[in-house]
């Protein structure tokens, strides 16, 4: 090679700068022109805005729960018996797999509000209704592989690595309560 | 390539300037080479493409009638099945050429692992293969979703949650699956869109397995190499005949479950809608993948289960380095050949495990199944290949062939 087509000086040749920038800017490109195809597939804005479901209190009987959908999951609401609520705070947080005291799960103790959905693979776990089968431990039983969960809706047996999700909620009266 | 010998003068114009018609005939013709010694596992691999092609031609035809939509999806199978001209047939078709399909394809599989199909200089092949297999279990997982029955809606729940198991971006990973917070209307309409693309996705696959294959042609029983034109017979017509048969028999089986047992191999639950509310109390994959799901229930930890699940499958990519060998066939191979069926024996047992509910004796059978599973690749594939001693090798493809006594002499001095 000559010095004309080096450019002036030694150090990086011109092209082999020219080169290196071009391919920096198209991968950067590229990258930027891939991103609103991965992000279209992420919820939409519609989706995002199903946020809040407001559900009536009064109507749940002691020892009786209900299933609304919020954002298309089950959420799961118990009237919890005082036998319940002893047996979930008598348990020793610490000890368990996902250690969270009934206090933090459920600040009103009577009522007990968990997103219904099995934090092994998404099922639904039973004990909804009285018939249905409760579990070890007296709270909800997930039949797909065996979870069992207590009266707080903690984990206490089986694959799933967490307690049953408890969702933002709030109080509006004393028989009325906003989910989301 | 261009001596081709054409009578027609049509197609003499054509192949002058596409030179189709030798392409076709050193590809899949009379100018293929293939070895003489082919046996009826080999029938398996031309199989599946036809199996391929069948699902593509049925499935254009049912999408003419398919609505996606969370709302319309169920009636419109219905639909298909009760008022669409022959709809009944094109289903049943699709469902059940898709069980045949996998248990095609897991001949052809196991055929390659006892042949030793998978060893030098055919890892890509077996590299492709794989990954068909893989695009497989995704078009046949997204195609089961599309109906929207019961069974449908949470096997798309169970196994989209597969990806909750990763740390921190699990949950961000899901929803962008899902498009949404749960499997439901927009997920059912990207599945779909995927169960159209990710067929043709397979053709291409299909063209850079043949490519490999045809660059080193096809193993044989005895495992050893082509030597020369002695040992090879045209593919046209010996094979395409051959293979003829074996379709044969094929379309006899998939006919009997399409006109006698049409929903044999499905599960009842799926004729009823998706409820987001209520899973059934036993859910259960498609038999195909219920060695893998065995797998994945068989420990113990949600991401463990997930990660030894992947584990099972991509340990077969390592296979052609895991096999220490000299010989290919397991033919010649008296301590690996019981390996191989104790192999079978653990994957048809993993599958049966899989069909069951998780409780009492089956964790334990799943366990121990799952782990020989892992044993046979890491453990045994090494090492019998270190300390087993091979039986002699024939010297070429034809001289068993053509009955000349394979001299122990000839054995004796034959390096592979
Ligand atoms: C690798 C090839 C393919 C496999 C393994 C496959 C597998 C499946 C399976 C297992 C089902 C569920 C059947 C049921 O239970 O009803 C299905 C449904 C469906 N597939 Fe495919 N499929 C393939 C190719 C295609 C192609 C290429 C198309 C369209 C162009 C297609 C269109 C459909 C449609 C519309 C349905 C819904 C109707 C129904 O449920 O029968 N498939 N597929
Ligand atoms: S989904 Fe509940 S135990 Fe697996």
């Amino acid at each position: 090679m000559t010095a004309a087509e080096h450019g002036h000086g030694g150090g990086m040749p011109r092209r082999d700068f020219l080169i290196v920038a071009t391919g920096t800017v198209a991968v950067v490109g590229a990258a930027a022109a891939v991103w609103p195809l991965v992000d279209s597939m992420n919820p939409a804005s519609d989706t995002l805005a199903l946020a809040s479901t407001e559900v009536d209190l009064g109507p749940i009987a002691e020892g009786q729960s209900i299933t609304v959908q919020w954002r298309g999951k089950p959420v799961f609401i118990r009237h919890r018996t005082a036998d319940e609520i002893k047996q979930a705070r008598a348990t020793d947080a610490a000890t368990l797999p996902d250690p969270m005291r009934d206090e933090e799960r459920a600040p009103n103790a009577k009522w007990l509000v968990l997103v219904g959905v099995c934090t092994h693979l998404g099922c639904i776990p039973l004990g909804q209704k009285n018939a249905e089968p409760k579990g070890e431990f007296g709270g909800w039983f997930c039949p797909c592989h065996g979870s069992h969960y207590d009266t707080s809706g903690r984990i206490r047996k089986g694959p799933a690595p967490a307690n049953l999700e408890v969702p933002k909620y709030t109080f509006l009266t004393d028989t009325k309560v906003r989910i989301g | 390539m261009s001596e081709m010998q054409l009578k027609n003068p049509m197609l003499r114009w054509i192949e002058y300037r596409l030179p189709i018609f030798s392409f076709i005939d050193h590809s899949v013709g009379s100018q293929y080479p293939a070895p003489k010694n082919l046996n009826y596992w080999w029938n398996f691999g031309s199989l599946a493409g036809i199996a391929l092609v069948m699902q593509i031609a049925t499935g254009i035809m049912l999408a003419m009638h398919y609505t996606p939509h969370a709302d319309m999806a169920f009636d419109s199978v219905e639909r298909i099945m009760r008022e669409v001209n022959y709809g009944w047939l094109l289903r049943y078709f699709h469902a059940n050429g898709a069980s045949l399909f996998f248990l095609v394809v897991y001949i052809h599989i196991f055929r390659g692992l006892y042949y030793g199909s998978y060893k030098y200089p055919r890892e890509l092949l077996w590299w492709f293969g794989l990954i068909i297999f893989v695009l497989m279990m995704a078009t046949a997982f997204m195609g089961y979703v599309l109906p929207w029955g019961q069974m449908s809606y949470w096997a798309a729940t169970v196994i989209t949650n597969l990806f909750t198991a990763i740390p921190w971006i699990g949950v961000g990973i899901t929803e962008w699956l899902w498009g949404g917070f749960t499997v439901g209307n927009p997920t059912l309409v990207r599945f779909y869109s995927l169960h159209y693309l990710l067929p043709f996705v397979i053709v291409g696959a299909v063209f850079l397995h043949l490519w490999a294959l045809h660059q080193h042609k096809s193993n044989n029983p005895l495992g050893i190499d082509i030597k020369g034109p002695q040992d090879t017979i045209p593919f046209h017509p010996y094979y395409t005949y051959k293979d003829l048969v074996g379709l044969g028999v094929f379309l006899v089986v998939l006919f009997g479950f399409v006109f006698y047992h049409p929903n044999y191999m499905g599960h009842p639950d799926n004729y009823i809608p998706a409820n987001p509310l209520q899973t059934p109390a036993h859910i259960v994959p498609e038999w195909y993948f219920l060695p893998f799901y065995a797998i994945l229930r068989a420990i113990p930890s949600k991401l463990g289960g997930v990660i030894v699940m992947a584990a099972s499958i991509l340990v077969l990519f390592l296979i052609p380095w895991l096999d220490t060998s000299r010989v290919r066939s397991t033919k010649f191979r008296p301590v690996y050949r019981w390996f191989f069926i104790f192999l079978v024996i653990d994957v048809v047992l993993l599958g049966i495990v899989g069909a069951k509910p998780p409780e009492g004796i089956w964790i334990l059978i799943g366990r121990l199944a799952t782990l020989y599973y892992f044993l046979h690749f890491i453990i045994f594939m090494p090492f019998v290949g270190w300390f087993e001693r091979p039986l002699p090798i024939p010297d070429s493809i034809h001289q068993p062939v053509l009955g000349a006594a394979v001299g122990a002499a000839a054995a004796g001095e034959n390096k592979r």
